[in-house]
């Protein structure tokens, strides 16, 4: 099919016919003779604009990321000089040093969020997804995958501000009139953990588990349920079943999701601002955003390459899962 | 489950809404009914009565510079601090925004800053105007070349401005004015008077030995600069460190205060940057103490919290403020108006009282129901201000003047708050 795309032409010429006028040109068709035969050309004024995009706004900017770690700051100014110094590099990654523990330590913790974001979601999503695809009604599937996606038309921000609505705790003794009564749960269950690091963890997961829905019901979707009577007919029951078969070929479809989960998570600023009432250096995006307010952009820089690495590895462990087939 | 989820994420956010509507409502109404009480220490006085009166002729006591207003761009972007820039919304009986922009014609467009560090840090973008920033700021902008100098004759406001805040170290650069000065305030020590309904606090103590009814209750600025509160507090209460300024630090001085903010972890429940975030929790009643501006106090007891706030004996951290233009603004003329009509006398008042601070020019305090206020805020009295350290920026150079010893530069304060808030 493809040689018949290169050597035969695609339009025939007018003139060769004979048959229709001859009228003007039109300037398409003088575009197209010039393509025609010529793949390379073809292939290239098709890719090349993203590709220089790619290349120069995207790869571009996360190189001026590692070479503005570099940079020194200048004290007085607090701008970042273009004398070269690894004086930042080497205190962010200092971790044996009292003084820098602190922000390492956020570090780690943020990774264990991250893992434990992940988990959740994958937690959630799994039951969830498996009824839909094999238990529910045929009919009422597509219906349901949508309302589980719906929650990704509203905002961020204003899902984050929501829960902090719903969760505010109860005030104290000496409230104004009228106030301290507390959010959404508080007034309803009657219990509401608080803003701090279970509210951050809880408001994560809302925001993230469509994106860990997504892949696993894709996945499903493709597990054949013959699979599963094949299992049932062979004696198994029904957690042998999971473990020994949707489990091994839903798993690239987890780590999919779980890419999405965790990088997510990892990266996130707001959210620990927005539900957590001071505590709000708990996650590392926001240790790198106070940092490059302080102003001391270049440290800021150097504080990006440990989620940069932990990135890096972590989408090489994914990729060996065979999660990229099913992103 | 989640189309459950998030159907009551939006009962939620609309519920909150409504609450938001109606608070906004019983603000209007107190402070028609009486406006805004507070204690003896930083009471409070009226508006100015030319605010009142709608559709009547307010006399607005300033003429746009003419070459100026010939240049005016149509807009102009700044960053200031909350409260600075009020155009009625939040309450209003305060709008200075609305005359100002029917005068020039320059819609103003306001960038709220949290910290003076992030002032720093959006002005080294350029791409803003001009700033209202605070004494640790203005030195880092002129250093970094990020403000232009300013030229006194073109603003008809500065002959009024007093001259105990014109030409000094942190708005100056050899006796050429870098900005016009806005105001000089103190960061006050709030506290719920039902909490405290024995005896009213007048020390730092609350913050920082406990030992009071507001332990675990605390609320502290989420700033670098704040270290400089402890530093102030150790400077009365542990004279053998030998402090004399709570902006020059040794290393012996900056580790005393570091530990005295270390175990005022314990006694905190909230570090706020927002403060609107203080603000609420003050309402909610969850802080019982704290650091705070009068702005939020205001705010506050408009929605009925149970607080007043106090200067306490050991003297008090504050800020003596700075209109600067950008010396890449894009759009000069209309923040050259703004910085002469912020200054001028009605406008000036209108915002010291507004924001709870001193006005920079004399003839506010002359405006009817501004002798009050001034009073109160110590408008013309230096001797008040002598125990009040304006924000600076700490450098290695000790600012006391001391020579003997190396002091404790401000990038170190933030990698040790950031070490102390992880």
């Amino acid at each position: 099919m493809g040689e018949r795309l290169d050597d035969a032409p695609l339009v025939t010429e007018p003139d060769a016919q004979g048959g229709r006028a001859a009228g003007p040109s039109h300037p398409l068709r003088a575009l197209n003779r010039k393509f025609h035969g010529r793949r390379r050309l073809g292939v290239g004024s098709l890719l090349g604009l993203p590709l220089t995009w790619m290349l120069f706004v995207y790869i571009g900017s996360l190189l001026l990321l590692v070479v503005s770690a570099f940079y020194r700051l200048d004290p007085a100014t607090q701008k970042p000089s273009s004398d070269l110094t690894t004086e930042n590099l080497v205190q962010a990654f200092k971790f044996w040093d009292p003084d820098v523990w602190g922000a390492v330590w956020v570090f780690f913790r943020t990774v264990g969020v991250a893992l434990l974001v992940t988990f959740i979601c994958f937690l959630i999503a799994l039951p969830v997804t498996f009824f839909i695809s094999k238990v529910a009604w045929k009919g009422a599937r597509r219906g349901l995958v949508v309302a589980l996606l719906l929650p990704l038309w509203a905002g961020y921000l204003v899902k984050g501000y929501a829960w902090k609505a719903m969760i505010s705790p109860a005030g104290g003794r000496f409230a104004a009139a009228g106030k301290g009564s507390g959010g959404f749960l508080e007034s309803t269950v009657g219990w509401t953990p608080g803003y701090g690091r279970v509210a951050i963890i809880v408001t994560l997961v809302y925001l993230w588990v469509p994106y860990m829905i997504l892949p696993i019901y894709a996945g499903l979707d493709r597990l054949s349920p013959s699979l599963l009577d094949a299992a049932g007919d062979l004696g198994a029951r029904p957690f042998r079943t999971f473990r020994s078969v949707i489990l091994p070929l839903l798993l690239p479809s987890v780590a999919a999701g779980s890419i999405f989960t965790f990088s997510l998570t990892l990266g996130d600023y707001i959210v620990p601002q927005i539900v957590n009432n001071g505590e709000e250096r708990f996650m590392f995006g926001t240790v790198i955003n106070s940092t490059f307010g302080a102003p001391n952009q270049p440290l800021a820089a150097a504080y990006t390459m440990w989620p940069l690495i932990i990135i890096i590895m972590y989408l090489f462990g994914m990729k060996r899962l065979g999660a990229f087939e099913n992103l | 489950m989640a189309l459950l989820a998030s159907l009551s994420v939006v009962a939620a956010a609309c519920g909150d809404d409504e609450t938001t509507k109606s608070t906004t409502a019983d603000t209007t109404a107190d402070t028609t009914a009486d406006t805004t009480v507070t204690s003896e220490t930083t009471t409070e006085t009226a508006a100015p009565d030319t605010t009142t009166g709608t559709g009547g002729e307010v006399d607005y006591m300033w003429t746009p510079n003419a070459d100026a207003l010939a240049g005016a761009e149509g807009q102009v972007n700044i960053v200031a601090w909350a409260g600075y820039i009020e155009d009625g919304s939040t309450d209003p009986a305060y709008d200075w925004v609305t005359p100002f922009e029917e005068m020039t014609s320059c819609t103003v467009n306001v960038k709220n800053g949290e910290t003076s560090d992030q002032m720093v840090q959006l002005m080294q973008s350029g791409e803003y105007d001009g700033v209202s920033a605070s004494g640790d700021a203005t030195q880092r902008l002129i250093a970094g070349g990020e403000v232009a100098e300013i030229d006194s004759a073109e603003y008809s406001s500065y002959a009024d401005i007093f001259e105990g805040l014109k030409l000094q170290p942190w708005n100056s650069v050899d006796g050429t004015p870098m900005g016009i000065p806005h105001g000089r305030g103190a960061n006050l020590l709030v506290y719920n008077t039902e909490a405290f309904a024995d005896a009213a606090p007048d020390s730092w103590g609350v913050m920082f030995d406990g030992g009071t009814a507001a332990d675990g209750a605390i609320s502290v600025y989420d700033s670098p600069i704040y270290i400089a509160d402890a530093a102030l507090y150790l400077m009365a209460t542990q004279p053998d460190l030998g402090i004399t300024n709570p902006y020059a630090l040794d290393q012996t001085q900056f580790d005393a205060a570091m530990a005295l903010l270390g175990a005022q972890e314990a006694l905190t429940s909230q570090y706020w940057a927002l403060y609107t975030d203080q603000q609420a929790s003050l309402e909610d009643g969850s802080v019982l103490a704290g650091t705070t501006w009068q702005v939020i106090v205001n705010l506050a007891e408009a929605n009925g919290a149970l607080i007043d706030a106090v200067k306490p004996v050991e003297g008090a951290t504050g800020w003596s403020d700075t209109w600067m233009l950008s010396s890449k603004a894009a759009n000069p003329n209309c923040m050259k108006l703004w910085m002469d009509w912020i200054a001028s006398p009605w406008a000036n008042s209108q915002v010291a009282v507004w924001f709870g601070e001193a006005p920079s020019n004399a003839v506010s305090c002359e405006l009817d129901g501004m002798a009050e206020h001034c009073d109160t805020f110590h408008a013309a009295d230096e001797a008040y201000w002598t125990d009040v350290w304006y924000w600076t920026t700490a450098t290695e150079e000790c600012l006391d003047g001391r020579t003997d010893a190396t002091c404790v530069p401000y990038t170190e304060w933030v990698n040790a708050w950031t070490t102390l808030r992880s």
